[in-house]
């Protein structure tokens, strides 16, 4: 199949960046779409250009690296799908492809599509973790946990951190993220003993940040690629308001 | 390619006595830090996956300063995230009969007899604390309806010992690490640096005293120093371009080490995966794992007859193959990964495989379906199935998944002691890096046990007594800068070329060329076919790779082709390994060394040894470890 693509080029974080126009030609609906780009990277190699910088590292929609606005969807209109394994069976011959970054003040463009993320980092930092150093665990069947609540914290915990919830909410708010963690960790016995603490430490470093608020609109969880629901959120903002009540 | 031969290496540090008690007695005779000594002493971390990740979380948490670099944007990223099926340890929660000394046993056994007993030991030993380590950072590990933890067989294993988080179990461990050492950057013990890649290690006075990296978004070549170095970099499967690792993975950490005086010890052992997704075009760049655990559920087969062009579903009962089951009657479809890997290559050689090219076997659920019901198969593998669909367009409940062997994970890696220090002092290595516990096959769910018991709890002990002799006082100026400059000088030279070829395609023609010479089968004449043409397509990389952009910004072509560049270098050690190795052993099968049946066959003899080789200007020398079984008797391994 012969595609046109639309892509965001930035030099840096100083440029103010343009949309640039590359003809694919000859894509295999069995390519995944990065590595339709591949090719296309491929070529503007040996005719001299700078190649499309953008992010990945597993290619197989573990580890959160990847992450695209594809005609507009972040990850692009597949649900459930992060840009990696999205596949180019899902696009028509001659459709033109419009890829931009991520876009939300707190995630500044580095490079064309490559974003800077470190604030998802410093979220982690201000409290999403139990404190519990190396070598002070007591054996592992001293606490049963019930089965449904490991579960529940499973499906919390399989957010990979990618952002896309940020780049798809109209307020480029981190709730989701955020109170996926928070979820994941308030869920299980182990993370009782902070839990108000860090739901209120969280929640603060997200707003000083600068991400937005949350109104609900449910962007976020329709782009989602682990599916993480928007009931983490109401999980999220019960502890924040208890621990403010405190 | 020429080689010597050195003095053997006798000594590991092991302590002596009842291996029970080895790991109590090293503990004991480390000698301990100063608490109020620790904050003056910087350790460097280099990678965050389980292992790195884990050591610099400990570390900070002991009271080391510690700074950790990743090439990723987050720690979070590091590929152990990917590892799918579960980890080992014996806990014998399921009264199995499992026990330290089973996972001991079968660890020793499956690694072919080519690992270290004390080490092995060790790692079976402190298995059983990792799982209390990751239930109390809240990992949320699979649990009965009694709130217990729930446990799997895997590959190669007659005992339930893997715990796992669904198909993701990997991800789970890493983000407890992850959390943990966010933690730690907090508290301000931890400093982090992402987007940093490791260029150079800095040897002064004979120690290892920090690194060369470049800010990956600046092009800035920056210095750090430290009292001990820790390299936590991975395997380098990458070798073969196409490979289940992340396409970020590469050797150049532990290779610029190996320049700097790290032995590398058995290049050449490469674990090919039995269940991956099979490729599907020129245009493939990485090849995606499908968890072994699999196999417990799926039954592998072929069509009896050649180039049977039926669909599978087509195919009667009596017309199929299901090889495994007929070879292996004991193990069936649960054998280890190297001898799933070869039979699945012998069959397709026979004419029998399936799919593209005919490189490719069934792995069919159509009877754990009609046993189990559509919902318990969908409970147990629901996501791989998924990942299944989205990648080939096929729908594993209703066709059998197609699926052929892959490069996954190397047990070589460099030289450590017990002490996990390499033959660099200050440089330790930990996790897939290293080279220590796997021998010549890794078991399944054994990669993340041991990159956790490393960062865990063996570095954190073990370091703690070369630096108690520390802090190591300023480090040579003249050792920096000339590391420094041979940093910047490399990347001017991968610049100046300006040639025809990308990076890419270098990479997948040598990538192509290991897997056909250096790959699932070896022989003498393909390893010599590799050590001459590895050469010429290094000379002609550095005549003609063409590498746009500048060394100051952010430069994807760029990092690429340092990679590639040392890639080639590290290709040609494995095949100077493999040829020197004249027998078979677990993933390392030289066809000249096979029993009757096919089956790999060793030559404990000549080769129950450690190969470690010695980089030096007039080429490299191997430095041989024998390896001796005080407690597992050597046997021909035998799954039948
Ligand atoms: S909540 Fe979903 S979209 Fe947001 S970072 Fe996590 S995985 Fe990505
Ligand atoms: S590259 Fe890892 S999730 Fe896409």
């Amino acid at each position: 199949m012969n595609l046109t693509l639309r892509v965001w080029r930035q030099k840096d974080q100083s440029d103010k960046g343009r949309m640039v126009t590359y003809k694919v030609e000859d894509v295999s609906p069995d390519m995944s779409f990065l590595e339709m780009l591949d090719v296309l990277n491929e070529r503007l190699i040996l005719e001299g250009d700078d190649p499309i910088a953008f992010d990945h590292d597993c290619r197989e929609g573990i580890c959160g690296m990847c992450g695209m606005v594809i005609n507009g969807v972040a990850h692009g209109e597949q649900r459930a799908t992060t840009t990696c394994q999205l596949h180019m069976r899902h696009f028509e011959d001659g459709a033109e492809i419009t890829i931009e970054p991520w876009r939300a003040a707190p995630f500044p463009v580095v490079k064309d599509l490559v974003v800077d993320r470190s604030a998802f980092d410093r979220i982690i930092q201000a409290g999403g973790f139990v404190s519990v150093p190396a070598g002070s665990a007591p054996d592992a069947h001293s606490v049963p946990v019930r089965k449904e609540d490991a579960d529940a914290a499973f499906d919390a915990a399989t957010c990979i951190g990618c952002g896309a919830c940020v780049a798809a909410c109209p307020n480029g708010s981190a709730s989701l993220f955020t109170a996926a963690k928070i979820t994941h960790l308030s869920l299980l016995p182990q993370g009782q003993p902070e839990r108000l603490s860090r739901a209120k430490a969280m929640v603060d470093q997200m707003d000083a940040e600068g991400f937005g608020g949350c109104t609900n609109t449910g962007e976020c969880t329709a782009v989602c690629p682990k599916g993480i629901p928007l009931d983490a959120i109401a999980q999220m903002n019960s502890d924040y308001l208890k621990a403010n009540a405190k | 390619m020429k080689y010597t031969e050195g003095p053997e290496i006798r000594d590991t540090k092991a302590p002596d006595g009842p291996i029970e008690e080895r790991w109590e007695k090293r503990k004991f005779s480390a000698k301990l830090v100063n608490p109020a000594n620790k904050r003056k002493l910087n350790v460097i971390v280099v990678g965050t996956g389980l292992a790195g990740g884990s050591a610099a979380a400990t570390l900070g948490e002991l009271g080391y300063n510690v700074k950790s670099f990743c090439y990723q944007d987050s720690p979070r990223r590091a590929h152990s995230i990917a590892a799918q099926g579960g980890i080992n340890a014996a806990k014998n929660y399921r009264g199995d009969g499992d026990s330290i000394y089973r996972l001991f046993y079968d660890t020793v056994k499956g690694g072919d007899f080519r690992a270290r007993e004390s080490n092995v030991y060790r790692l079976a030993q402190v298995s059983v604390n990792i799982i209390d380590q990751a239930v109390a950072q809240g990992v949320p590990f699979a649990r009965e309806y009694g709130g217990l933890l729930d446990t799997r067989s895997f590959g190669g294993a007659q005992v339930s010992r893997t715990f796992y988080a669904r198909g993701q179990t990997g991800q789970q461990l890493l983000l407890g690490a992850y959390q943990a050492l966010e933690r730690q950057v907090a508290a301000g013990t931890v400093e982090m640096h992402t987007r940093h890649e490791m260029l150079d290690l800095i040897v002064a006075d004979g120690r290892a005293r920090g690194i060369i990296v470049r800010d990956m978004v600046t092009g800035e070549i920056e210095r750090h120093l430290a009292d001990a170095v820790v390299l936590a970099t991975g395997g380098y499967g990458n070798v073969f371009f196409l490979s289940t690792n992340a396409k970020g993975c590469n050797t150049t950490a532990i290779w610029r080490a190996h320049e700097r005086g790290a032995y590398f010890a058995n290049p050449c052992y490469t674990q090919i995966h039995p269940t991956c997704i099979p490729v599907s075009g020129e245009y493939q760049s990485k090849l995606t794992l499908m968890s072994e655990s699999l196999r417990n559920d799926g039954r592998v087969w072929v069509p009896l007859r050649k180039n049977d062009e039926r669909a599978p579903g087509d195919i009667p009962e009596e017309e199929r193959d299901y090889y495994l089951e007929r070879i292996y009657p004991s193990f069936g479809n649960l054998v280890p990964r190297d001898i799933a890997s070869r039979a699945a290559k012998n069959v397709c050689d026979e004419g029998r495989g399936v799919g593209p090219g005919g490189l490719g076997v069934y792995l069919d659920f159509r009877d754990a379906i009609n046993r189990l019901g559509r919902d318990a198969v969908e409970k147990k593998y629901g996501n791989l199935f998924e990942m299944y669909e989205r990648i080939t367009g096929e729908n594993p409940y209703d066709v059998p998944m197609r699926i052929y062997p892959a490069v996954h994970y190397t047990m070589g890696g460099l030289w450590v002691d017990y002490d996990l220090q390499s033959t660099i002092p200050g440089l330790f290595v930990i996790g897939e890096a290293n080279f220590s516990d796997h021998g010549a096959n890794r078991l399944g769910a054994s990669a993340l046990m041991q990159g956790l018991a490393d960062g865990y709890f063996v570095l954190p002990t073990t370091i703690g007594d070369y630096l108690a002799n520390g802090p190591y006082g300023d480090v040579d100026e003249e050792a920096v800068a000339e590391a420094e400059i041979k940093v910047r000088n490399k990347i001017d030279r991968l610049l100046s070329v300006n040639g025809t070829r990308t990076p890419d395609s270098f990479h997948r023609e040598l990538g192509r060329l290991m897997w056909d010479y250096c790959g699932m089968e070896r022989t003498e004449e393909s390893l010599r076919k590799a050590l001459e043409r590895i050469p010429e397509l290094r000379e002609e990389f550095w005549q003609n790779v063409k590498v746009t952009g500048t060394a100051e910004e952010l430069n994807q072509v760029l990092e690429k082709a340092g990679r590639v560049a040392d890639f080639f270098d590290l290709a040609e050690l494995m095949c100077l390994d493999a040829l020197v190795r004249t027998e078979s052993c677990g993933g390392h099968f030289r066809a000249e060394s096979q029993d009757a049946d096919g089956e790999a066959l060793r030559d404990d003899e000549n080769f129950a040894h450690v190969s470690a080789w010695e980089h030096t200007p007039d080429g490299p020398v191997l430095h041989k470890e024998p390896l001796e079984y005080e407690y597992v008797k050597m046997t021909q391994r035998s799954y039948k």
